[in-house]
């Protein structure tokens, strides 16, 4: 707390999302005299980059927060005491600043920044921007809103219900103007599709509305969340099955009378997965914070799809590493029985570091499956179809054959995963499943 | 329709209730000859005999053990406490014998007290309080607080007609203070039944008694600053109108709970918690409250003014509750 006359430097709040900040410089040392309005430190935010100038005169006497750290907007920076003043105890690095008139945020230079407009200061403290009220909170959740973006009217710039239902209303009738009126020129150029403009959350005619399900909302915030946070690339191999079909062929009567088990491709290709990942952690990782995660254990998720479209699960198969090709068919099966009959825990859906989806049951042949975050690669298995392919048999001679194809997907996070090592992990599993030997389990 | 005060709505329930029921009956102290402390039942021992309205000795447990007992053997006795503060002396009668008499025998107590209650006239400590909460808390009373003339009418007849012990706050400070049409005919105002006695739709004042019309005046000048005010008056705490608070919060999201008893274990502490488990979701703002400090009434008129929840302190309060 300043005691009167020092001045508390805060991270100014540069913009109405911005929450946080980074000190990236302190152009003044401890024990310096400073003017004010003369640059004090440069900070970075997700926002912009700038120069904080000094809100007061006279020394720098302490300085709170290290270049490199990322604190909340308001928290104290710095202490600027004028000349001859007594220094106050050091407040906690990261207490939020009590709004006192001297914490107004500094006016950023104009050049070189791209002149970021500073919204009004905000405490951190009390109920300010970052407090989100019970009924706030559930109109968001209702309408896929982050409280954030909304312009906040309450106290220390709270967003109120009114506010986020004005948002709402705004949105809605944004959109309803954003699509396209018929068009008065009918010249075969316009592209644009004729509509009358239906009010978000109003059927149109020959239309039906239904409400979106927890499941559902979830799985689109997941997918928008995972496509705006990797760099997707992805990578097809063609893989021979004829090895790995003659052997289930046989496996599969004994599976299912020994053990119940249904053996199907799936659990193959899972186990071979599981293998090659032995030799390409990576794609078994995670980006964690500025941390690259491997991790010794491979919990294999299992996307399972619900009836009707209902929704879409990734039941987790917990240390696939260590369970063999039965113990993967069994696993596989529980999980997808679970799944559909409701009965998985929290548990079970939690700590995946590898997926695989097959939507090759239904006869696709391609896919470009979104990574299910935090994870790095997702393994789509495509649908095994019979076609004539050229083989080369030990003399070196080509020949045609029939044989079992199916070719595997992998999509990766580019930010981790590099395209040659993705490729040769394909190609590993790939040669696993090739050459799979009766003997092995 | 005639237009009366409020202490003339309830002489005049009673009165035509008297001449309705034989088996209605008034005692109290001073209630016959001397026509009551506030000449509520002026005129009616001249009418109905000296049997029918008792004085009775300066004895509130003889009041309300003679109430019950004669609601036992069929009557529908009116007992008048002087001032609700000298309720005490009967508080065995009334929690122990009246409220439970039903659960334990499953015979009906038909009784009605009339409490005089509030402040805002300097009575002091002994003439201003305002228990209904502690009896609120007693399982088997109900409880009443008409804040308009025609409430206190239907109120008191819905009371008459209760099986059960029915405890009717009547707040002295309406009673010549506050007028308005009351019907002639004969009707019951139901229990349980908040009345919407201002609409709005930015903050709800959920109150009772005389604070409805304190809720009333700040209202006024939170609508010269655009503010609507929705006020429920509750008429009854019990039961007490859940679904109309709830329906309120839900539509304005912000919520004061007002009332002119003290604040810590106030009625008012029942409103704000049911409010936190059921509308929680609703909330745009913490639950506000207002109650008098936890002090006895004093004498004193400056002091009286600041224990007793003013108009200028609801106003303050629901300005922070809007600017939230």
């Amino acid at each position: 707390m300043a005691t009167g006359t020092l001045v508390e430097v805060v991270m100014p709040q540069m913009g109405v999302s911005v929450s946080e900040g980074t000190v990236t410089k302190w152009l003044k040392q401890a024990g310096e005299a400073i003017t004010r309005d003369e640059p004090l430190l440069e900070i970075s935010t997700d926002k912009v980059d700038t120069e904080v100038p000094s809100p007061g005169e006279g020394v720098l006497a302490q300085i709170l927060v290290a270049e490199g750290e990322t604190v909340e907007v308001g928290t104290v920076l710095a202490v600027i005491a004028p000349v001859g003043a007594e220094v106050a105890a050091p407040a906690a690095p990261t207490t939020p600043a009590e709004p006192e008139p001297i914490a107004a945020a500094p006016e950023p230079p104009p050049a070189p920044a791209p002149a970021p407009q500073p919204a009004p200061a905000v405490a951190a403290s009390g109920n300010g921007k970052a407090f989100v009220s019970p009924v706030v909170a559930r109109i968001a959740a209702e309408h896929g809103i982050d409280p954030a973006h909304v312009p906040g009217t309450g106290r220390g710039g709270r967003v109120t219900k009114k506010d986020i239902l004005a948002f709402v209303e705004a949105g809605a009738s944004t959109k309803a103007m954003a699509a396209p009126a018929a068009p008065v020129d009918v010249a075969p150029t316009s592209a644009q599709v004729p509509a009358a403009p239906v009010q978000a959350g109003e059927a149109g005619a020959g239309e039906a509305l239904e409400p979106i399900t927890a499941m559902r909302r979830g799985v689109m915030e997941h997918m928008r969340r995972s496509l705006d946070t990797s760099a997707h690339v992805m990578t097809v191999f063609e893989v021979d099955l004829t090895r790995v079909v003659d052997i289930r062929a046989r496996l599969k009567p004994e599976y299912e009378r020994a053990y119940g088990v249904n053996l199907t491709y799936l659990a193959f290709i899972a186990r071979a997965t599981v293998e090659a990942i032995k030799n390409w952690p990576w794609v078994n990782g995670e980006i964690r914070g500025d941390k690259i995660v491997t991790k010794q254990f491979v919990n294999l998720g299992i996307a399972v799809a619900l009836e009707g479209g209902k929704g879409l699960i990734v039941p987790v198969l917990k240390n696939a590493e260590t369970l063999n090709l039965l113990g993967i068919a069994k696993g596989i099966a529980d999980l997808a029985t679970r799944a559909r009959t409701k009965k998985l825990t929290p548990d079970d859906v939690q700590g995946g570091s590898f997926t695989i989806t097959n939507p090759g049951g239904w006869g696709a042949i391609m896919g470009t499956p979104v990574i299910n975050q935090p994870q790095v690669a997702i393994l789509d298995v495509e649908a095994l179809v019979k076609r004539p392919v050229v083989v080369t048999d030990e003399h070196g001679r080509d020949s045609i054959a029939i044989r079992s194809m199916m070719n595997l997907c992998l999509s990766y996070d580019h930010r981790l995963v590099d395209g040659a090592y993705a490729a040769q992990f394909m190609k590993e599993l790939r040669e696993s499943l090739e050459t799979w030997d009766e003997t092995r389990y | 329709m005639a237009e009366k005060t409020y202490l003339q709505a309830i002489s005049d329930a009673l009165r035509g209730e008297m001449r309705r029921d034989k088996r209605v009956f008034l005692l109290g102290e001073d209630v016959g000859v001397y026509g009551g402390a506030f000449k509520v039942t002026l005129g009616f021992q001249e009418e109905f005999g000296p049997w029918r309205v008792l004085d009775t000795p300066l004895s509130e447990t003889a009041i309300l053990a003679g109430a019950t007992g004669a609601a036992l053997m069929g009557m529908r006795p009116v007992a008048e406490m002087q001032f609700s503060d000298f309720v005490s002396c009967g508080w065995d009668h009334l929690t122990t014998v009246a409220a439970k008499q039903h659960f334990r025998a499953g015979t009906p107590i038909p009784i009605v007290v009339r409490l005089p209650s509030g402040g805002g006239f300097s009575g002091g400590p002994f003439h201003s309080q305002n228990p209904e909460s502690s009896f609120a808390h007693i399982p088997g009373l109900k409880i009443v607080c008409p804040a308009t003339p025609s409430d206190a009418k239907g109120l008191l007849l819905s009371a008459i007609e209760d099986p059960n012990p029915v405890l009717f706050f009547e707040h002295k400070h309406l009673y010549r203070r506050i007028k308005g049409e009351v019907p002639d005919e004969r009707y019951t105002v139901p229990f349980g039944e908040a009345r919407i006695h201002r609409a709005g739709d930015d903050v709800t004042v959920v109150t009772w008694g005389a604070m409805v019309y304190t809720a009333g005046e700040a209202a006024e000048t939170l609508a010269a600053d655009g503010v609507s005010v929705e006020i429920v008056d509750l008429r009854t705490l019990i039961p007490w109108d859940k679904e109309a608070v709830l329906a309120s919060v839900a539509k304005c999201s912000k919520v004061l709970v007002l009332h002119e008893d003290t604040r810590t274990g106030g009625f008012g502490a029942e409103i704000a918690a049911t409010i936190a488990e059921e509308a929680f979701e609703s909330l745009d703002a913490p639950v506000k409250r207002i109650g008098a400090p936890d002090t006895p009434v004093p004498f004193s008129p400056p002091l009286e003014k600041a224990f007793i929840p003013q108009v200028a302190d609801v106003v303050a309060a629901l300005r922070e509750l809007a600017e939230y």
